[in-house]
């Protein structure tokens, strides 16, 4: 193994030998089998913003180690009094060994990370970074490719606003796929292209599906297209993932969606539930990741 | 440059503001000194006799006996005392932040002799009353305060202020920093208005229309940080406006802290045309670039905010080449509180009086070679004709002594606890310079002493 980080706070910060570990380790955990690597260890669950697929894996995946959990919700500490989150981190550091937060601000749980010095890891921070869901969406991809090396990845949707999308682009670039970014311009900036190498954009959905060995669709906010002045319908007519458009893809091509979904807008029913859908493999996998995260950071430092 | 971990001496012993305060002398010789006048194409060794407030005689060494003190500027350079045309005193209203005797305690160890101090207080200042009491002996000033006054009343964007009487007070220029006039008739307005009287009228470009809910400069980098980015658009756009309404006007723009290449080259095709317009440059913006942002540090967060490292070299190209005019610091402090949060929640800002000029001197003198002439032109004699002071900006006889001695080649590291403003939000703490103020006399009075 490679130097093994203190915290996880993004995908850009690691290595591709560092993001392999996690994902070798993630093998290894079953929630269905407990284990007791992290008796006695504490772990707060902060969560700034609200999650239910992230917060309850993380929860169960600390568990299933044998660790203590706490889960803290903004509205209802001292936090909705006030306090910054400096004085939260600080006071919680005296207490817990960990510290897994959500947080609406781009950077928080890098600033968290400098000010404790204990591992901290990033559950989502504002537009900027979701390293944990890349990673089991690399692992979801790995249960049906050999190698990320060489694969066409195409992520389609609102990536401007996506943390997902972010991580996810970093991490499959890191690996060596090769990456289509796809959407309209307010929500697929040029500058987007810049992530990393291997990341190339596209405007056409068909275009950007042919020969894909993946295809990631990502949550479409009708609000925000409203304050974008984008027509609903015209969305949904140039960038939703329908059947016809998953045969563009490749015939062994897989259909991911990190969640929530919202079926009839970036994808209809029969892409979301169709044979090459993954999407739940991607929930089972998030507790598998989680365990491997946390046993990375805090297993064996005692 | 770069952070050092090893302190060196502070920027100042800590006991030379007081011993001086106690000892004002009518009459000072500067002996032995480097005197770099760009005002009056002076740069040489020559020694400069103050007497009651006033330059009295600038001769050839050794030719001048008679004074109460002699200062020995042996190896260092005497210049006019520097003014810096954009500070933050935070006085009346946010003392927590700054004083008017903090902030002026940390311009004299950074060697300013004057500054420019902008309206944003609480309340804000576009009242005859305010001007007045932010000039009263009894604020407790250590070098000359000179207000901006409000353009418009309580920088609302709508109603001029009434420059006549906040002139007579003792304003030099209007501004709205922070919150930019946008309508093209209130702008025009106080560009009229303001020629009328003799005052620039001091804009912070930006077009806010453009900015709502950003956090750093627009582009690759803020995109992958996750942070809303202010387009360059923003601050250019705002600059074409006005220049084209000082140009109809026949009124005086001066640009605050500029930060786009583009908006530089509009001040140089305006100029070109005619139109009555300055502007000036931060140490931060020639110091660094947006890439800083990456480790949502706030202490890289201010308004306009970090730029390309294109924008930076325009800059350094335009503070070498005489398109910019002066070096301003928006010298803009903040309690510890209201920046060690969330990038996105940190207070806008970052101090700079005690280490412009050793920032100048490091980049521009050492690094880019830029002539020490145009350096003091920067700091000293053009702010000075931006608010059109008379008798400041120059070491001439007759003059108000206000001088500024530095040592081109010392070494030194900054230590922010050791500030003398009440702020430390700035990244400058184990930052290295070469060049540092010795000096600096205001009225005739040493106010620091290195």
């Amino acid at each position: 193994m490679t130097s093994k980080p203190r915290s996880l706070l993004g995908i850009e910060p690691l290595n591709p030998r560092q993001i392999m570990d996690f994902l070798t380790l993630a093998k290894k955990m079953d929630p269905a089998r407990p284990r007791n690597s992290l008796r006695g260890r504490r772990v707060a669950l902060v969560f700034y913003e609200n999650s239910t697929r992230t917060r309850t894996s993380f929860e169960i995946a600390a568990k299933a180690l044998g660790a203590t959990t706490v889960v803290i919700h903004a509205d209802s500490t001292s936090v909705a009094k006030g306090e910054s989150l400096k004085d939260t981190g600080l006071t919680l550091r005296s207490i817990v060994d960990a510290i897994v937060m959500r947080h609406p601000s781009s950077g928080a749980s890098v600033l968290l990370d400098r000010m404790l010095g204990i591992p901290i890891v990033n559950a989502g921070d504002g537009m900027h970074e979701h390293p944990s869901q890349a990673l089991l969406d690399a692992f979801t991809i790995l249960q049906h490719k050999k190698t990320l090396k060489g694969l066409k990845i195409v992520t389609v949707g609102d990536i401007f606003h996506s943390r997902v999308a972010r991580s996810d682009a970093l991490l499959f670039s890191k690996l060596g796929a090769r990456v289509v970014l796809c959407g309209p311009e307010v929500l697929l900036p040029d500058v987007a292209a810049e992530l990393g190498p291997n990341i190339t954009l596209s405007r056409n959905m068909d275009t950007a599906i042919k020969d894909a060995d993946v295809v990631m669709m990502l949550r479409v906010q009708q609000e925000r297209l409203a304050g974008l002045q984008i027509v609903v319908d015209e969305y949904i007519r140039r960038y939703q993932l329908t059947a016809s458009r998953v045969r563009l893809a490749k015939k062994d091509a897989i259909v991911m969606h990190p969640g929530p979904m919202i079926r009839g807008m970036e994808l209809t029913d029969e892409a979301a539930d169709g044979a090459q859908s993954v999407v739940l493999e991607q929930v089972l996998n998030g507790v598998k990741v989680r365990m491997a995260i946390l046993e990375m950071l805090l297993g064996g430092r005692r | 440059m770069k952070k050092s971990t090893k302190k060196e001496q502070p920027a100042a012993a800590a006991h030379g503001f007081e011993k001086a305060q106690s000892s004002p002398v009518a009459s000072l010789l500067i002996r032995g000194g480097r005197v770099v006048d760009p005002a009056q194409k002076l740069d040489g060794e020559l020694d400069v006799l103050l007497r009651d407030g006033r330059v009295a005689q600038v001769a050839p060494p050794g030719t001048l006996k008679d004074a109460a003190e002699i200062v020995d500027a042996k190896g260092l350079v005497v210049a006019p005392g520097l003014i810096d045309l954009h500070v933050h005193l935070r006085e009346p209203g946010k003392a927590y932040k700054e004083t008017i005797k903090s902030g002026t305690a940390a311009a004299a160890a950074g060697g300013f002799t004057s500054v420019c101090a902008m309206p944003n207080t609480t309340p804000v200042n576009d009242s005859p009353a305010i001007t007045r009491w932010m000039q009263d002996p009894e604020r407790g000033a250590v070098v000359n305060v000179f207000p901006i006054a409000a353009a418009t009343v309580a920088s609302a964007g709508e109603r001029i202020s009434n420059y006549g009487a906040l002139h007579a007070a003792g304003a030099v220029a209007v501004s709205d920093d922070g919150l930019p006039i946008l309508d093209d008739k209130v702008m025009a307005g106080a560009l009229e208005t303001a020629a009328l009287v003799g005052m620039p009228v001091i804009q912070h470009a930006e077009d806010t229309r453009l900015t709502q809910g950003t956090q750093m400069n627009l582009g690759a980098t803020s995109f992958r940080l996750g942070l809303r980015g202010q387009p360059a658009e923003a601050e250019w756009r705002m600059v074409e406006r006005d220049i084209r309404l000082a140009h109809g006007t026949r009124g005086r723009l001066h640009v605050a802290h500029i930060s786009t290449a583009r908006a530089l080259e509009l001040v140089k095709l305006g100029r070109q045309t005619g139109v009555a317009v300055s502007a000036e440059v931060t140490p931060h913006h020639f110091l660094f670039t947006e890439e800083e942002c990456a480790g949502y540090d706030s202490r890289y967060k201010m308004n306009p905010p970090l730029r390309t490292a294109a924008d930076r070299e325009a800059l350094l190209a335009g503070l070498a080449d005489g398109s910019v005019d002066a070096i301003a610091t928006d010298h803009a402090p903040h309690a510890l509180f209201e920046k060690e949060v969330e990038f996105d929640k940190a207070a806008w800002g970052i101090t700079g009086l005690e280490i412009a000029l050793g920032a100048a001197l490091t980049v521009l003198y050492h690094e880019r070679k830029v002539p020490l002439a145009r350096i003091v032109a920067l700091l000293s004699s053009n702010p000075a004709r931006i608010v059109g002071f008379d008798g400041r900006g120059t070491l001439a006889v007759g003059a108000h002594a206000d001088v500024t001695l530095f040592d081109l080649k010392a070494n030194w590291t900054y230590d922010v606890r050791k500030t003398r403003s009440k702020a430390r939000n700035c990244p400058y703490d184990g930052m290295r310079f070469k060049g540092r103020p010795v000096m600096t006399i205001v009225g005739g009075r040493v106010v620091f002493r290195a």
